[in-house]
């Protein structure tokens, strides 16, 4: 079981409010995600539910019993942090069995335990190394074996992915996500990579400035952000928010356009721009657009290869179906 | 800062830096070489320097008289006990102010930091008074109280420092793997610092074992440590150098060899961290 | 960063330490403070009552105050020339390669680690003794006439001494410092095409600036209560009585304790000056 609710908790460093009062509810198995901006509150929030801070006010329950007073060892939740967070003088072995030890297990299991986590894990053979002979993606794995040898009620990911280079972090992604399909425990997973948050996520968790700015599935998100900067921060590359005449022609303030909604032709559409830089990735192609009156630059995506050129001047056509309003306040009309 | 130079100038900077150092170490070079020397010897104009009867019997009169051992065992146990009693005490100090620090960290470690610049003659009738009154003159108890204290910051210092380099998460990491307090100090805070531990110990013992204000103060006989039997050799009768060498020999050799082992912590520990 | 449970087990863990410091600076300190104001001669009648400042004008205008300030400083300062100077020559020398480098650096830090007592009563006989010592045979040796060191020329034979001592510390602290100096940065000087001596001037002394500093803050602190190099050596004879000196004095051998604790509080205050100054940088580097 895991499920933890979170009752209009707060968190002050001194006077500095770092979240304002919060409700959010996290069911049993889901795989929900916080993300947002460095500095947004995410990495606090995660460490109020492990307990490695007290909220100033509120309550955090886990499994409907109140586990607001009670300290990081008795919450029976495992975390795995950005570091690794590794003991550097124990072998992998002893990392792992650790939290077995303390929990007064009988020998024989935690053998049993670390074995079969090692296994699954693909570290038996570096089961008597010591974390420092182990590559990040090995040291990544040895912390998530020590997470899940106790069986905890939730996991608590802390950007657990930013250390390891672009190629290990998909491959990572992808076993973390298998583990969940397999376990089916609650995992709390925060991260600034949104791409990681639309592709693991169950339910994600938007936030700015400890505000939570929208909950939802990636796809409700992406459907439907309710604020532009929900609507900025979910997908890549990012929504073109247009200001002035062109948005108030749709009775908006603010009207946003994802760059796959947008269709780039030679002549015939309403919208016209000289291409920039073109971004080639093959299967795709980002044209980023200038001197269209509308904004800055449009980016604008288009399938395949595409034979537009430096200084182009190009015709756009923007799906209305696909078209997001705005009121000034930035939020969804 | 190591750069390729000529094996002429490395030659010229080797011959010149083993000059000096030679020079430097020569007084303790001297003694150790006349403290085998006969007494005639040790005076011998002009003096001798390797060619000489090599004879141990300074070492055994200067046991014989003045009972070296006894005093080798005040220094040891007063430098000993001085440390680890201050290491039981600032470990706990270090970890608060490593781990749990607060606005008032810096102050605290700088007010411990004052107590260490307080000139020992300035406080030194209420100690004498307070020492006789509670009868602990001359006693080795006593001395190690005060010695514990006056390194007290400097161990809880080079504590702190040291404690400061061990990333936090590790220690959250245990207590989110079910450790309380007790087990994440002794199963995961202890083992990764004890190098940084072992050479606080390693420098403070070397401090307390010289130190002379107070044990030259406090003590008369029982607890005299080697600084003061070393001072009994300043009166006339015990000028012979020989002898003087001798006793000087043992008194620093230990210390000798402890301290070539703590060049490094010897920075960080008198500098307060202030140089790296 | 932490819980209120943490806060307050870390209160708790620290509570011993700063209990036994604080008692260890307030109780004598106030004692001290108390004798200072009384007439307390403890073989001659003992505590003769409240005299007020009495015995602070009194240790300002006897006639071994100033001889003693001036003492003390003469031989604090000489120390720090010789040491810090000399320090940084030699620091800069075993900063280079060289053949043997780990044996030479134990050569030159051992006197450090000499007991006090012990190296004074080794420079005292077997060096300074005019008629038996090193130096006496060696001004014989070149045809001059062996100097009284202790007693012809006190002041300079203890700053040797005392320098003796406090060379290899300053050595050390520069040479950590000299070997964080960033090696791009001299080279990059060096392919400015400066010579050594403006590197020197312009890249390496700024760079010691800070560990100069603290050098002779922290060897300042230590040098002004120096004791057991003058104890043995003279005594406090032939104008070697320093601050310290007389203020021990004044305790233990006259056995006037209101004015040495008088003493005791001046000294006390300069202490706190020069502390002052070290502990603005150390604080500052603890906010780095």
């Amino acid at each position: 079981m895991g499920r933890i609710t979170l009752e209009n908790i707060t968190k002050s460093f001194g006077t500095t409010e770092v979240i304002p009062p919060l409700d959010l509810t996290i069911e049993d198995g889901e795989f929900t995600v916080f993300v947002g901006p460095s500095g947004c509150g995410k990495s606090t929030l995660l460490r109020l539910i492990a307990g490695l801070e007290d909220v100033t006010s509120g309550k955090v329950s886990i499994d409907g019993t109140d586990a607001t007073m009670v300290p990081p060892a008795k919450r029976g939740l495992a975390m795995v942090f950005q570091s690794y967070a590794l003991y550097p003088h124990m072998s992998v072995r002893k990392n792992i069995a650790f939290p077995l030890r303390m929990a007064k297990m009988d020998p024989g299991e935690i053998t049993r335990r670390v074995e079969s986590a090692a296994d699954v894990l693909n570290l038996t053979d570096y089961l008597d190394r010591r974390p420092g002979q182990l590559s990040g993606g090995q040291r990544q794995r040895v912390a998530i074996g020590r997470a899940i040898v106790r069986e905890p009620a939730a996991f608590l990911f802390d950007e657990p992915l930013s250390n390891l280079d672009a190629a290990l972090r998909v491959g990572m992604r992808l076993e973390i996500s298998e583990l969940h399909e397999r376990l089916k425990t609650t995992m709390i997973y925060v991260t600034h990579d949104q791409v990681e948050a639309m592709t693991m996520a169950d339910k994600i968790v938007v936030l700015r400035a400890g505000h939570i700015e929208q909950v939802g599935s990636p796809l409700d998100l992406y459907r439907t952000p309710r604020n532009t900067f929900v609507a900025g921060f979910i997908g890549s590359p990012k929504m073109n928010l247009i200001d002035g005449a062109e948005a108030a022609k749709h009775d908006a303030h603010t009207i946003g356009i994802r760059p796959e909604h947008i269709e780039v032709s030679e002549a015939g559409g309403p919208w016209s721009g000289v291409v920039g830089v073109s971004e080639h990735l093959g299967s795709d192609t980002f044209f980023h657009i200038h001197d269209t009156g509308l904004a800055e630059t449009l980016t604008v995506r288009a399938g395949g290869e595409v034979g537009f050129r430096h200084g182009d001047r190009v015709s756009l056509t923007p799906r209305a179906d696909a078209l997001h309003r705005f009121d000034d306040k930035g939020l969804r009309l | 800062m190591a750069r390729a130079v000529t094996p002429r100038r490395k030659a010229v900077n080797t011959a010149l830096a083993w000059a000096v150092g030679l020079i430097l170490f020569f007084p303790i070079l001297w003694t150790i070489l006349t403290s085998f020397k006969t007494e005639a010897q040790a005076i011998a104009d002009p003096p001798i320097f390797l060619f000489f009867d090599w004879t141990l019997e300074n070492y055994a009169i200067v046991q014989e008289r003045s009972d070296y051992m006894r005093f080798l065992w005040n220094s040891i146990i007063i430098a000993g006990c001085s440390t680890l009693l201050g290491v039981a005490i600032g470990v706990p100090a270090a970890w608060s102010m490593a781990f749990v620090p607060s606005k008032r960290t810096k102050d605290i470690l700088l007010w411990m930091l004052s107590t260490k610049m307080l000139p020992a003659v300035g406080v030194l009738y209420p100690i004498y008074i307070l020492f006789i009154q509670l009868g602990l003159l001359d006693s080795r108890v006593g001395l190690t109280v005060v010695i514990m204290l006056i390194n007290l910051p400097i161990i809880i210092w080079m504590l702190y420092t040291y404690f400061k380099e061990i990333p936090g998460e590790i220690l959250e990491a245990a207590r989110m793997d079910g450790a309380g307090l007790r087990e994440e100090l002794i199963h995961v805070l202890t083992p990764m610092a004890i190098p940084g531990i072992a050479s606080t110990v390693l420098l403070n013992v070397i401090l307390a074992w010289n130190e002379a204000f107070w044990t030259l103060n406090l003590t008369a006989v029982d607890a005299a440590p080697l600084t003061a039997f070393i001072a009994s050799y300043s009166s006339p009768e015990g000028l012979f150098f020989a002898k003087l060498s001798a006793a000087s020999t043992m008194a620093i050799a230990p210390i000798l060899i402890l301290g070539w082992f703590s060049q490094k912590q010897l920075v960080r520990g008198l500098t307060f961290g202030a140089v790296k | 960063m932490a819980t209120r449970h943490s806060r307050s087990a870390a209160r708790l863990m620290m509570a011993p330490a700063v209990v036994l410091l604080l008692g260890w600076m307030l109780v004598p300190l106030t004692m001290t403070l108390w004798f200072s104001f009384r007439k307390y001669l403890p073989l001659r009648g003992g505590d003769l009552g409240f005299v007020g400042f009495e015995n602070y004008g009194r240790f300002l205008s006897s006639s071994s105050f100033w001889p003693a300030v001036q003492t003390t400083l003469v031989i604090v300062g000489g120390v720090l020339i010789v040491s810090v100077v000399l320090g940084i020559l030699l620091a800069l020398l075993l900063d280079q390669p060289i053949w043997g480098q780990g044996v030479v650096r134990i050569l030159v830090i051992a006197p450090f680690f000499v007991m006090p007592t012990v190296s004074a009563l080794v420079w005292k006989n077997m060096f300074m003794d005019p008629v038996n010592g090193i130096l006496a045979h060696l001004w014989r040796f070149f045809g001059a006439e062996p100097v009284q060191w202790l007693s012809q020329a006190s002041i300079p034979s203890i700053i040797m001494i005392v320098s003796w001592q406090w060379l290899p510390f300053a050595t050390l602290i520069l040479l950590t410092a000299i070997q964080s100096l960033d090696s791009e940065q001299l080279e990059a000087a060096e392919m400015d095409g400066a010579p050594p001596l403006k590197r020197f001037a312009y890249i390496i002394l700024p760079h010691l600036a800070r560990a100069i500093t603290i050098v002779i803050l922290i060897q300042t602190i230590f040098l002004l209560s120096i004791f057991a190099e003058i104890f043995v050596t003279t005594g406090g004879a032939f104008g070697t009585r320093t601050l310290t000196y007389l203020i021990f004095q004044r305790v233990l051998e006259n056995q006037n304790v209101g004015l040495g604790s008088a003493g005791g509080v001046y000294a006390i205050i300069l202490a706190n000056i020069v502390a002052l100054f070290l502990m603005r940088i150390v604080g500052r580097n603890l906010d780095a």
